[in-house]
């Protein structure tokens, strides 16, 4: 039966069943239906947070016999926009532990919903601020869990801690090698404690920026000072910060509770922050988060079982887990910093009890949604004071400006009416040509001919159509609506116009999509001309027919393209680290100033190239590689015998037979590294100042630190699209005729 | 020596420090117990030991099992059916491109190139719905198809440039012969093809094995996670630990590293088949 089917229909039919039974065999088995009540909890912490966690739980379900609670462990750096995805298309958990300062921005997403008052007896167990902080449109959101805050650590075979009170005590000391105060003062978020010592504040009541005032001047005035007299680390990270400390080579580090952990043979003493003489004696006041046990917005789903029972038993759970017992097993086997007063006693450890007051004391981070978008322009504002570019006035008040800019009130909803006629009018059109052209009878023989053809491209047609095309063609259509997240309205071409006019600022400002796209052209120029003369140089040595060691050449040469690209990138960035990095400890060998590479738009670009060329020249070296042996032997030795140079003979035969060769893995590396986003991101990430930002990195910062203008992010995507799509118009012609002689000959 | 070979090999040699540096300092960091910051031009480890291997190899969830073996299998299945699906699915396609002309094959080859510019952050979101749509959100098989999104129009550029430079004579012979057009690709063009095949599916195994953002997207189950989304976990913002993220890359490279070296030969001639013509 099966051989009357013709044989290559069967091939097709049977790669299908192929994939499918790969599909099939790799399906999850469906979970047992049980009678118990199951619920989801998931969380982002790390190794010994989550077994303080699963701790707790397991007491939940002891004293609950019918409800089982399934656990899950998110990688922290897909937490949130793994909830703001999920959930609204109703999935994801049905609880949740996050910190507080995103709540605002779930409320407006449909993430989380309201956990309704807590029983007062609970309420009496928190501070009154760590409660207020999980209140918003004055409903209750969720449930304290732990609160942190940044907290000093003071190494005691170092210095007494009860003497360093103050920051100008710290200023004062001095020792070789060793650094008086391990501090992130690059970051908002480290560097927030010094603004409210100096009276300053980020956002105002309506939600507006509020740190361009003479406070927040003077503050971050003061802040400037410290790397510059020594009292802090140059570019500080926080995992210089806790390598600094401890390793033994900081008198103390400026870190929060995740710290002690690993400070297994450090001698230590948490203290709260120090005080700061010159704004009167005022203490640095860090800002706190509180971790909270939110319930999702998932909806309601049939065949999930009794709803009432489930929100009775996930309440039940929330209020458990912050219960003296419940807390206090988190304490323990997790070390959580509990927000639960009565779980604690004499007994817990006093960096722990020193932690948990230093957190009550703290600043709850303001819940507004615009909190969030305070990070970037303020991040960017202490950068520039840091390394003396501006002073701090200016700086903050150039941070408003931006700050405005990217909060400003969306495109105003347009009536599609106009689209709507236009794409169908196109549409008929499109169908009428197709139709037009089918019906005529040299067309119709054609495709008639082409029937076996289509048997073999069928299934692979399909496939790209359902899984590249189409989402593709639903992202591009994104860019015509405006929002927040999933919140979007019909704008028409409102993104198109904002982005091509700058904004409305000057077409020649940083940022502006025009320089950004030179940035980009200029570093897909720079890339791909490193990548080819690299790659082509290596290829011709490692093909000469008498090299020693040509195996183990090629082998360890192709190496960079074996270890995933994000473990590389982070590693390169901190070899260009001005203090610690290894390309500055190389120049000094050669007695060369140590560089500040990301200070400047020239050194920073030069770090992300050269990244981005380690990463590229093994796949040209290949490529070429691969050329070269199908050069003919006979060219060259005939070459010899006219009495042709070696250079001649790699003007007139090799040049010529590689080109064509080449053109293609070219042209592509050319598309690749104007989209290579995780080098821009990971090594420069956009310093100094946004001006190592390519398109890609840009389309990305709207998409998701910017508030996540959805649409405004797929309209950057377009605009790529068309960039490249008009570039490979332009190149393409000359590409067909090159790579297919034989074809243009026959 | 004569010089001029001498200047190969110091140029050679330079390309390989250049090469292997900034791996030798992820290797010395996977090796140091503690990281002391120093500015120092030679990576070599402080304080050697193997404590961060031997964490990230013994990681165990909160129901005690072994998560390093289980996430190593996720990986492993998703990789492979990743690379057998983006063959399955391209050979047949891509040697009808390459050898048949049909109505519409200008316009598709085309179109399928144009996908390859779009931002791939333009479709992340339609993508999940779709996933949804199909009921395989937090599947291995969903994950599958995520990454045979780009998978199989690489495998389909770069298997048509295989089949273009093998010569038609080869299988017009065998249909002489008596053979069928489908007896004829399986067993004189597929042969012929078999370093290009063996190369399009190392890198769809390698895009799929080095993936990390899409599939903390897609899977929410732990024992489900592939081992990239292991590694991330040890980057995460307040409790980084770059030793141990340092170690597990270098476990996540090493399969990868083995195959290259396997396959060195056929990473030359696979590769470019598609480009040259002889």
């Amino acid at each position: 039966m099966l051989s009357r089917i013709p044989i290559h229909t069967r091939a097709v039919l049977m790669s299908v069943l192929a994939a499918l039974l790969a599909c099939f065999v790799l399906m999850p088995r469906g979970e047992a239906q049980e009678s118990a009540v199951v619920v989801h909890l998931w969380h982002a912490y790390g190794e010994s947070e989550g077994h303080g966690l699963e701790a707790a739980v397991r007491g939940f379900e002891q004293t609950r016999p019918d409800v089982d609670v399934v656990v899950t462990a998110i990688p922290f750096g897909a937490y949130a926009s793994k909830l703001e995805v999920a959930i609204p298309s109703g999935h994801g958990p049905d609880a949740f532990i996050d910190a507080h300062d995103r709540l605002a921005t779930y409320v407006q997403a449909h993430v989380i919903a309201p956990f309704g008052a807590l029983p007062s007896e609970t309420l009496a167990d928190f501070a009154a601020p760590q409660v207020e902080a999980l209140q918003w449109d004055s409903q209750n959101y969720g449930v304290p869990l732990n609160a942190k805050s940044l907290v000093l650590f003071v190494n005691r075979s170092l210095g007494d801690p009860d003497v360093f009170t103050t920051l100008e005590s710290f200023e004062a000391w001095h020792r070789d090698g060793i650094v008086p105060l391990a501090w992130e003062v690059e970051s908002t978020y480290g560097s927030a404690a010094l603004f409210h010592a100096y009276g300053a504040h980020f956002l105002d009541a309506e939600g507006h920026y509020a740190l361009n005032s003479p406070e927040g001047a003077e503050a971050l005035q003061h802040l400037s000072l410290l790397p510059q007299g020594g009292t802090v680390p140059e570019e500080s990270s926080g995992e210089l910060v806790r390598n600094l400390f401890r390793s033994g080579h900081a008198l103390a580090a400026v870190s929060g509770p995740w710290l002690a952990p690993d400070l297994t043979e450090i001698d230590f003493a948490v203290r709260p922050l120090p005080h700061v003489e010159a704004a009167n004696g005022a203490p640095l006041v860090p800002f706190a988060t509180i971790e909270a046990f939110f319930l999702s917005a998932r909806g309601s789903e049939s065949g999930r079982g009794n709803e009432a029972q489930r929100s009775e038993a996930l309440r039940a759970l929330g209020l458990y887990l912050a219960s003296t017992e419940g807390a206090r097993t988190r304490l323990n086997e997790g070390g959580h910093i509990v927000a639960t007063r009565s779980a604690w006693s004499e007994a817990s450890p006093a960096w722990q009890r020193a932690c948990r007051d230093a957190a009550a004391d703290a600043l709850p981070m303001p819940t507004h949604p615009n909190m969030s978008r305070v990070f970037g322009p303020t991040d960017r504002a202490i950068r520039k004071v840091l390394r003396g570019e501006m002073d701090a006035e200016t700086a903050l008040t150039e941070a408003r400006h931006r700050f405005d800019d990217e909060t400003r009130a969306l495109p105003e909803e347009r009536s599609p009416t106009f689209a709507f006629v236009f794409v169908s009018s196109l549409l008929a059109l499109i169908v009428f040509a197709l139709a037009k052209q089918v019906s005529s009878p040299e067309q119709r023989i054609a495709i008639k001919r082409s029937m076996p053809a289509y048997a073999w491209v069928l299934h692979a047609f399909v496939i790209v159509l359902v899984l590249v095309v189409f989402p593709l063609f639903v992202g591009a259509i994104t860019s015509f609506y405006a929002g927040h997240g999933r919140d979007l309205h019909y704008v028409g071409t409102a993104n198109y116009e904002d982005i091509l006019s700058a904004r409305g600022g000057s077409l020649f400002a940083s940022g502006s999509f025009y320089v950004v796209l030179g940035v980009t052209v200029l570093w897909t120029v720079v890339n791909v001309v490193l990548h080819v003369g690299i790659g082509v140089l290596l290829a011709l040595l490692l093909s000469r027919p008498l090299l020693h060691f040509k195996t183990a050449y090629r082998v360890l040469l192709v190496l960079p393209w074996a270890v995933p690209s994000y473990v590389t990138a982070l590693a390169w960035r901190g070899m260009f680290h001005r203090q610690f990095g290894a390309v500055n400890a190389i120049l000094a060998l050669f007695n060369v100033e140590p560089v500040s590479w990301f200070a400047q738009f020239s050194t920073a670009f030069t770090a992300n190239v050269t990244t981005n060329v380690w990463l590229g020249f093994p796949f040209m070296m290949v490529v070429t590689l691969g050329a070269l042996t199908s050069i003919p032997k006979d060219l060259y030795e005939a070459a010899e015998v006219d009495g042709a140079t070696p250079f001649e003979q790699f003007r007139f035969i090799t040049m010529p037979m590689l080109a064509p060769a080449l053109l293609p893995a070219v042209l592509m590396g050319a598309v690749w590294t104007f989209n290579m986003f995780n080098v821009v991101f990971l090594v420069s990430a956009g310093e100094p100042d946004g001006t190592t930002e390519i398109l890609v990195s840009e389309a990305y910062r709207w998409a998701f630190t910017r508030g996540q203008q959805t649409g405004y992010a797929a309209a950057y995507a377009v605009l790529i699209f068309g960039l490249l799509f008009l570039f490979s118009r332009w190149s393409l012609p000359k590409r067909a005729k090159a790579t297919h002689p034989t074809k243009a000959a026959t | 020596m004569k010089p001029r070979e001498l200047l190969v090999h110091a140029v050679l040699i330079i390309a390989l420090i250049f090469a292997l540096y900034p791996i030798l300092w992820v290797v010395a960091l996977a090796f140091s117990d503690v990281v002391t910051p120093q500015a120092s031009a030679f990576p070599a480890p402080t304080n050697p030991s193997f404590a961060h291997f031997t964490a990230v190899l013994g990681r165990v969830d909160g129901e005690g099992r072994w998560l390093f073996a289980r996430q190593l299998m996720s990986s492993l299945l998703v990789s492979v059916s990743t690379a057998l699906v983006a063959i399955v699915i391209a050979t047949p396609a891509a040697y009808a491109l390459s050898r048949f002309t049909f109505v519409g094959k200008e316009f598709s080859v085309k179109s399928l190139l144009a996908t390859q510019m779009f931002p791939g952050i333009a479709a992340a979101v339609p993508l999940y719905l779709l996933l949804d749509a199909l009921g395989l959100l937090d599947t291995l098989s969903g994950l599958v198809l995520v990454y045979a999104t780009s998978a199989v129009p690489f495998a389909l550029f770069q298997l048509r440039g295989a089949f273009d430079s093998i010569p038609k004579e080869l299988e017009e012979a065998a249909m002489v012969d008596g053979a069928t057009r489908f007896g004829a690709f399986v067993r004189v063009v597929l042969p012929a093809a078999r370093p290009a095949l063996a190369i399009t599916a190392l890198f769809a195994f390698m895009s799929a094995w080095n993936e990390f953002a899409l599939a903390a997207t897609f899977l929410t189950r732990e024992e489900h996670y592939t081992l990239p989304i292991l590694l991330q976990s040890y980057a995460s913002e307040h409790s980084a630990n770059m030793g141990h993220f340092a170690a597990g890359a270098i476990l996540v490279s090493l399969p990868v590293m083995a195959l290259f070296y396997v396959l060195q030969r056929q990473l030359i001639h696979g590769l470019t088949a598609g480009g040259v013509k002889g």
